[in-house]
């Protein structure tokens, strides 16, 4: 459409003075929606997380910022209703992000290779989303526990935790922005008959599908993704616009504390090459509160969340009391979001996380002891 | 084929095993249509049965396929027959809670099979001697049959006919392994050619096919093997008189040990371990020497020197000063009267022992995995503790929705 023209001319400007750029994913990927452009997230981005770039580079980044400005305004007018106005960028995918997967697109099914940690975290994930879900149902198959489940699940990447989910029966909805991943997965999964049937892997973002398969998914998984996106904030509430009432949403991620910048980027990235080199940025790392109050004000009550701490060594994980590295949280989509009083938001917050993972060790313990 | 060949590993191949199994490193780009198992049981014998058998009843496999390749023919076992076979085995309580564990046991019960309570072990040139039993005199084990065991599995494997298929007279001529890599365009199942040409693929494959095991020759794995100089006889006797015979007997002779093993009140089973020369003259001597052979066996004492019997009896006193134990008093097990009619057969001896049991989808099971002597009673028993465990692997990997063949742990 004209506006997002528009946009690329100046934006593509500003984002030339920037340094970064990633127009690959632009121009391959169709439209469903004119809306989806990302100079946008990449302007929002750097305004708030590197501020100092607009010291040096002021007088040109202003104009090109002006420019850029006006023309949102104008695409806003078409935006959907459900969009906060106070969140500008409207799009959860973040283009470099997408260049940094793009480059690992094969490494995917390598198990001793560079994913090797996201393969043996299927340990924890995968019992985590089956024993949840299996607590909403009242009977199912022995052999397929989770079949007549509809599960989205949200950067996919190549496929390894929406390939188990599948074998346990279930029918999985894959979606990524990076092609090449999608393309991964699908060969991936070509070779299983039955894995072939149950799984649909699609090269989209989460807010693209989200109007027509709404109310749609008896479950969500945002695993390892929330801490690449651009706007969390819709794409919570995509999550829950896609997800039936009383419907589940996994998501695993990582803190952002002190010990998830020592550990998280500058020992696993830098130091000892467990994670690629520039796979994670701190800033967007979340903390677990900040998540359950943004879940919460979306209308999806937590249930759950736990810790889980990786061993380089061993090359397993383990679920652990301590949320300050990585995390895995449940919630639930209530059916009423707005019959909670600022007073019962408060409290709720306030004793949730302990209360939370006090009763996540419990059930966690129980799930060691199987 | 030639390309095929030259490709194989050199170290796995003698050049007598060219023409079984073949190794195969080549990544296939396999013909699609071909239906992929989830696992593939390679030999029907009994571990190899037991092994479809509980992977069928397993809760978490009811929407996985199986297959079971069989060389032989289907054995039908109508009535049972008044004579006993002369091969039995001892299965162990361990081995009964996972025959029960899929409803074997309850056939090999209705059937029959004889519990026994003590096990008396001495030595034929001394006063040596152990006595076995459990507190309450509870039963120690259970002597069965084979064909009892293998009756009892086939019915329970066609009760589960839905998931577990079983191929009889197939024998798989050739394994190929997806490469080391994982290459994006081959395939990654392992792929099997029947002796009939036709092929298939499978997530995991589990060798139970003995101790010249082709899975395992397929799979290049190691194996440390040499043979006993040994062969057992194995035979069922008549006893002279009808005895309560829940004692199971095993005296050990210079030339190798012989046990007897009770199969009723009037019947035993013999395996009579020895030189391959004794064991020739033992199967084709006439019924009466050979009667006479085995009661001097356990009832002479030949062998006893003076200087041992002196020996042992100052040990025995010196051992005696420094704990006091009970000792108990050697008996005799009871003499035989009659053999059966050609139930005496021999076969040899040896040891066998893989250097892997698990690799990336296959596991090696039973006597394929390791091989041992009769003389304990503990070679079936132990590839029922193999399909306990892999079972128990297989079945957690199963309902984590995992690919089977990567849980090479």
């Amino acid at each position: 459409m004209w506006g997002s023209r528009r946009l690329s001319s100046s934006g593509g400007h500003f984002l030339g003075v920037v340094g970064s750029g990633c127009r690959v994913g632009r121009a391959e990927r169709p439209r469903l929606a004119s809306w989806a452009v990302y100079s946008d997230s990449q302007l929002i981005w750097t305004l708030q997380n590197k501020p100092w770039i607009f010291s040096e580079h002021r007088t040109v980044c202003f104009k090109s910022c002006r420019m850029t400005f006006s023309s949102l305004n104008r695409i806003k007018s078409y935006w959907p209703p459900l969009t906060r106005p106070y969140s500008a960028a409207h799009t959860t995918v973040d283009s470099s992000e997408v260049k940094t997967f793009l480059a690992l697109a094969h490494k995917w099914w390598d198990e001793e290779g560079v994913y090797a940690p996201l393969h043996s975290m299927n340990d924890l994930r995968v019992p985590f989303i089956r024993d949840n879900l299996l607590k909403t149902m009242a009977n199912h198959h022995p052999g397929k526990p989770l079949s007549g489940m509809k599960i989205l699940d949200v950067g996919c990447g190549g496929g390894l935790l929406t390939e188990p989910l599948g074998r346990l029966g279930a029918s999985v909805f894959g979606i990524d922005p990076v092609d090449e991943n999608i393309k991964t997965a699908q060969h991936h999964k070509a070779f299983d008959p039955v894995l072939d049937k149950r799984i649909e892997y699609k090269v989209c973002s989460l807010e693209e599908i989200a109007e027509e398969t709404e109310d749609t998914f008896d479950a969500v998984i945002a695993s390892e993704v929330v801490e690449h996106v651009a706007d969390l904030e819709t794409f919570i509430q995509c999550c829950c616009r896609v997800l039936k009432h009383g419907g589940s949403l996994f998501i695993t991620t990582i803190n952002k504390t002190q010990l998830s910048y020592v550990l998280g980027i500058v020992f696993s990235e830098q130091i000892a090459g467990i994670v690629p080199k520039g796979t994670h940025t701190w800033e967007k790392f979340i903390s677990p509160e900040k998540l359950e109050s943004i879940l919460e004000s979306n209308g999806l009550l937590v249930q759950t969340v736990a810790g889980m701490i990786y061993n380089p060594f061993s090359g397993h994980w383990h679920w652990s009391e301590n949320t300050s590295l990585n995390y895995a949280a449940h919630a639930v989509k209530s059916m009423a979001a707005d019959h909670l009083g600022p007073a019962d938001f408060v409290s709720k917050e306030e004793t949730e996380a302990p209360q939370a993972e006090a009763s996540t060790i419990s059930q966690v313990h129980e799930e060691l002891k199987e | 084929m030639a390309a095929r060949l030259a490709l194989s590993r050199s170290c796995a191949l003698p050049a007598s095993a060219r023409k079984s199994s073949l190794v195969s490193c080549r990544r296939w780009s396999g013909n699609t249509a071909d239906t992929v198992y989830d696992v593939v049981v390679s030999g029907g014998g009994m571990v190899g049965a037991a092994m479809a058998c509980a992977l069928g009843h397993d809760i978490h496999f009811h929407d996985k396929k199986i297959l079971l390749l069989e060389a032989g023919p289907k054995k039908v076992l109508d009535k049972l027959p008044e004579t006993y076979s002369n091969r039995v085995s001892s299965i162990s309580p361990g081995s009964a809670t996972l025959l029960s564990s899929f409803g074997a046991w309850d056939h090999i019960c209705n059937m029959r099979y004889r519990a026994f309570r003590r096990m008396q072990v001495w030595d034929g040139c001394s006063e040596a001697l152990i006595m076995f039993d459990k507190v309450n005199l509870d039963d120690m084990g259970y002597i069965v049959e084979n064909d009892v065991v293998m009756h009892a599995l086939t019915k329970q494997l066609e009760a589960v006919s839905d998931r577990v298929k079983v191929l009889y007279r197939s024998k798989a001529v050739g394994y190929s392994w997806p490469g080391p890599f994982s290459m994006a365009d081959s395939s990654p199942w392992v792929h099997i050619t029947l002796g009939d040409g036709s092929t298939l693929q499978t997530t995991l494959l589990i060798g139970a096919d003995g101790h010249n095991s082709g899975v395992r020759q397929a799979a290049g794995i190691q194996n440390v093997s040499w043979n006993y100089d040994q062969s057992a006889v194995v035979a069922t006797l008549h006893l002279s008189e009808a005895t309560e015979n829940n004692v199971a007997w095993q005296r050990f002779l210079p030339s190798g040990p012989i046990a007897l093993l009770p199969l009723s009140d009037t019947l035993s089973s013999l395996v009579w371990s020895t030189s391959h020369d004794h064991a020739a003259q033992l199967v084709s001597m006439d019924e009466e020497e050979f009667v006479d052979a085995v009661n001097s066996a356990f009832w002479s004492d030949a062998h006893h020197t003076d200087f041992i019997s002196s020996a042992g009896t100052m040990l025995q006193y010196a051992v005696a000063l420094l704990k006091p134990t009970k000792v108990s008093a050697r008996q005799l097990p009871p003499s035989v009267a009659k053999v059966d009619a050609k139930s005496r057969v021999l076969f040899p001896l040896g040891l066998g022992h893989a250097a892997e049991y698990v690799r990336p989808r296959v596991a090696l099971i039973g006597d394929a995995a390791h091989r041992v002597h009769p003389l304990a009673g503990q070679g079936v028993n132990m590839g029922f503790g193999d399909i306990s465990s892999l079972l128990h692997h297989l079945s957690t990997a199963a309902f984590n929705g995992k690919d089977l063949g990567k849980d090479s742990e």
